[in-house]
């Protein structure tokens, strides 16, 4: 490694402070979580007795697999809606308000998170639908969506478009040279673009409880509520299980990122 | 030496190949093809035919729409008006899979996730060929344009050349009727793109297959090609065997266009059996031959190439009977280039106008290479030049 490559004490110094800002808070959730002490603030030894908890609270048990549930269906849609939408704004013909549809997608990324779910709420109450699983999957694969179209269109525009003619050229029909060539090309972002919309379902509070209704809550919402009470230790022990389960998400999403990059010239945003 | 020697060389030169569509039904034809994109018309009403087995280029400089009509060739492009006849079958609004016409891309558009092998299968497969069959094919084709040991690799890991390969491999696997292929060499290296044109040229012969090439590379075009097609702003200029289109140039525009040439404009003075008196305002009096096809108007211009314009310090060397017909200039060297096989000179003609004469370095020592500031002779004979409308 040469000199200039190398790390100063000064980067040193702030990289530690960066990533010790971001993640010591979390480092001591976990600490905590196997903490056999009452008293959230107190240490009183290492204990699993707090996951024993939480496996044995039957609403929480509940509302995770509700947010489980939730989390793989809307991503599972978000991905379909959000691939197709991506595949038609970078490859269809040039229809009449093509630019005003790519910057309609974008809003709910920068959409305030309340109006986003106060919009959906007043929807779902004028449709007069019953509140609960579907609303909040509805609504969360509306949130998702966005995210999946920006990523695999980024992948698509660094697609190189003779790519699809020389399979049509050696006999594909304009169906199957997409499924023969583009697909397998823009997958890892479609899996990354799955794992983000998974995530962010998983994450999300507020739209979650402007959607959802009596006795479907998720678990950032029972988690909430319980908070809301005074925190108990079972918290820490959820909330190490969800970072851990996002941890490895994150990093599926990144290995399959990784493998886009290395098969084509550039990498899904991730 | 006559009169008659450039008509007769370019006529030889036209009835010697059989590249040339005389009787029969040409594989392809293109009727008055257009295509217009918003405002601008890309190809405008280009009619040709192409004969089996022949090896057609392309030329043009770039915008000309020369990459547009192989386009409409491979169906990437419908055109807007004409037909594609290919062996009499019109194919202009066919998709590019239901045409026997293969195209290699310029940047070879090989499928990054696929080993050469599947690359050069992915078109065997989609013709529902059996699998035993695609496995020799491909193995033919491997061998056919010399990449065995390579075949599991994938496309990242093969060098420029190689990847050249793998793309004319895949487009000749489903042995197509017609090759198209879109500057091909452009992102090759000057030694390589050489070499690889040989190999083309060979592989074409070999297979008898028919080729159409786009390039916008003259000489590309002129080594391998036996037809050119120079398009410029939608259209055909000429359609010529390489030597008609050099030493028999139907514009102006071609005439630059296609290697360098001394232009001079001028009027028809007198008109002496086959030899055309043109008075030029640069060269003074020029003595050439009258063309194939008769002049009409009398505002002309003489074009010369530089390689058969010579040098001397004293005037042309004298030809019994020919003295008086050949014309010579009297200027002084202003500029010279030494390129290594030939040196060009800049000659300023006493006229006003610059001549530029090529000449072979074909002595190591040349004690006779003429100096900057010179005074000397450029001399031509009237069938050297060509004399053109302007």
């Amino acid at each position: 490694m040469s000199e200039a490559s190398r790390l100063s004490r000064f980067n040193i110094a702030s990289l530690a402070l960066g990533l010790a800002f971001l993640y010591l808070p979390i480092l001591i959730l976990v600490i905590y979580s196997f903490n056999a002490s009452r008293l959230v603030t107190v240490w009183g030894g290492w204990s699993l007795r707090w996951y024993y908890e939480f496996f044995g609270d039957r609403a929480m048990i509940e509302a995770a697999w509700m947010s489980l549930r939730v989390a793989v269906s809307s991503a599972n849609i978000a991905t379909l809606l959000g691939t197709l939408a991506a595949v038609a704004l970078s490859r269809g013909e040039r229809f009449r308000g093509r630019t005003l549809f790519s910057g309609m997608l974008y809003a709910p990324l920068v959409m305030p998170e309340v109006i986003a779910g106060l919009s959906l709420l007043l929807l779902f109450v004028a449709l007069n639908a019953e509140r609960g699983f579907w609303t909040v999957t509805i609504a969360h694969t509306t949130l998702t969506m966005c995210f999946v179209a920006v990523i695999v269109q980024s992948r698509l525009g660094s697609l190189d478009r003779s790519l699809e003619e020389a399979a049509m050229d050696l006999g594909c029909n304009p169906v199957r040279a997409f499924v023969a060539v583009t697909l397998p090309l823009i997958a890892p972002a479609i899996v990354a673009g799955w794992m983000l919309a998974f995530t962010l379902s998983l994450d999300d509070l507020v739209i979650a409880s402007f959607t959802t209704g009596p006795g479907s809550a998720t678990l950032p919402i029972r988690i909430y509520s319980e908070v809301r009470l005074g925190v108990k230790p079972e918290i820490n022990a959820i909330c190490t299980l969800v970072i851990a389960l996002i941890a490895v998400v994150i990093v599926i999403a990144s290995l399959a990122s990784k493998l886009s990059s290395s098969q084509g010239e550039s990498a899904a945003p991730l | 030496m006559t009169d008659e020697l450039p008509r007769a060389n370019v006529a030889a030169d036209r009835g010697g190949g059989d590249a040339f569509p005389a009787e029969g039904q040409p594989l392809l034809r293109i009727e008055g093809v257009a295509k217009t994109f918003g405002t601008f018309r890309a190809v405008d009403g280009v009619s040709l035919d192409i004969n089996s087995g022949e090896f057609f280029a392309l030329l043009g400089p770039s915008g000309c729409g020369k990459t547009t009509l192989l386009r409409m060739l491979a169906g990437f492009e419908a055109p807007d008006e004409g037909r594609i006849l290919l062996g009499g079958k019109d194919i202009a609004q066919a998709l590019p899979h239901e045409r026997p016409i293969n195209m290699m891309f310029q940047n070879y558009a090989l499928f990054p996730h696929l080993s050469v092998r599947d690359n050069i299968a992915f078109g065997l497969k989609r013709a529902g060929m059996h699998r035993a069959d695609i496995a020799t094919r491909v193995a033919e084709m491997v061998a056919l344009v010399k990449l065995e040991g390579l075949e599991k690799r994938k496309p990242d890991q093969l060098s420029g050349g190689q990847r050249q390969r793998v793309a004319l491999a895949r487009a000749l696997a489903r042995r197509p009727q017609l090759l198209l292929l879109d500057e091909p060499l452009a992102a090759l290296d000057k030694k390589l793109r050489e070499s690889t044109q040989g190999e083309l040229m060979e592989l074409q012969r070999r297979l008898g297959m028919t080729f159409i090439i786009v390039t916008h590379d003259q000489e590309e075009a002129m080594t391998m090609a036996s037809r050119i097609g120079v398009m410029n702003a939608g259209k055909l200029a000429q359609v010529a065997s390489p030597r008609e289109l050099y030493e028999a140039p139907r514009s102006r525009w071609i005439a630059e266009f296609v290697g360098d040439v001394n232009l001079f404009d001028g009027e028809l003075k007198l008109r002496d059996g086959h030899r055309l008196v043109i008075a030029t305002r640069e060269a003074g009096t020029l003595v050439v031959a009258e063309p194939r096809e008769p002049v009409s108007q009398t505002k002309l211009s003489v074009a010369i190439r530089p390689e058969k314009v010579k040098l001397s310090h004293r005037g042309p060397v004298s030809e019994a009977g020919h003295e008086t017909a050949i014309n010579s200039l009297d200027g002084v060297v202003a500029d010279i280039c030494y390129l290594g096989g030939i040196s060009t000179y800049k000659v300023k003609l006493d006229g006003g106008g610059i001549v530029q004469a090529s000449v072979a370095n074909s002595a190591r020592l040349d004690v006779d290479a003429y100096s900057l500031n010179q005074r000397v002779v450029a001399w031509f004979t009237p069938d050297d030049c060509v004399v053109l409308s302007s």
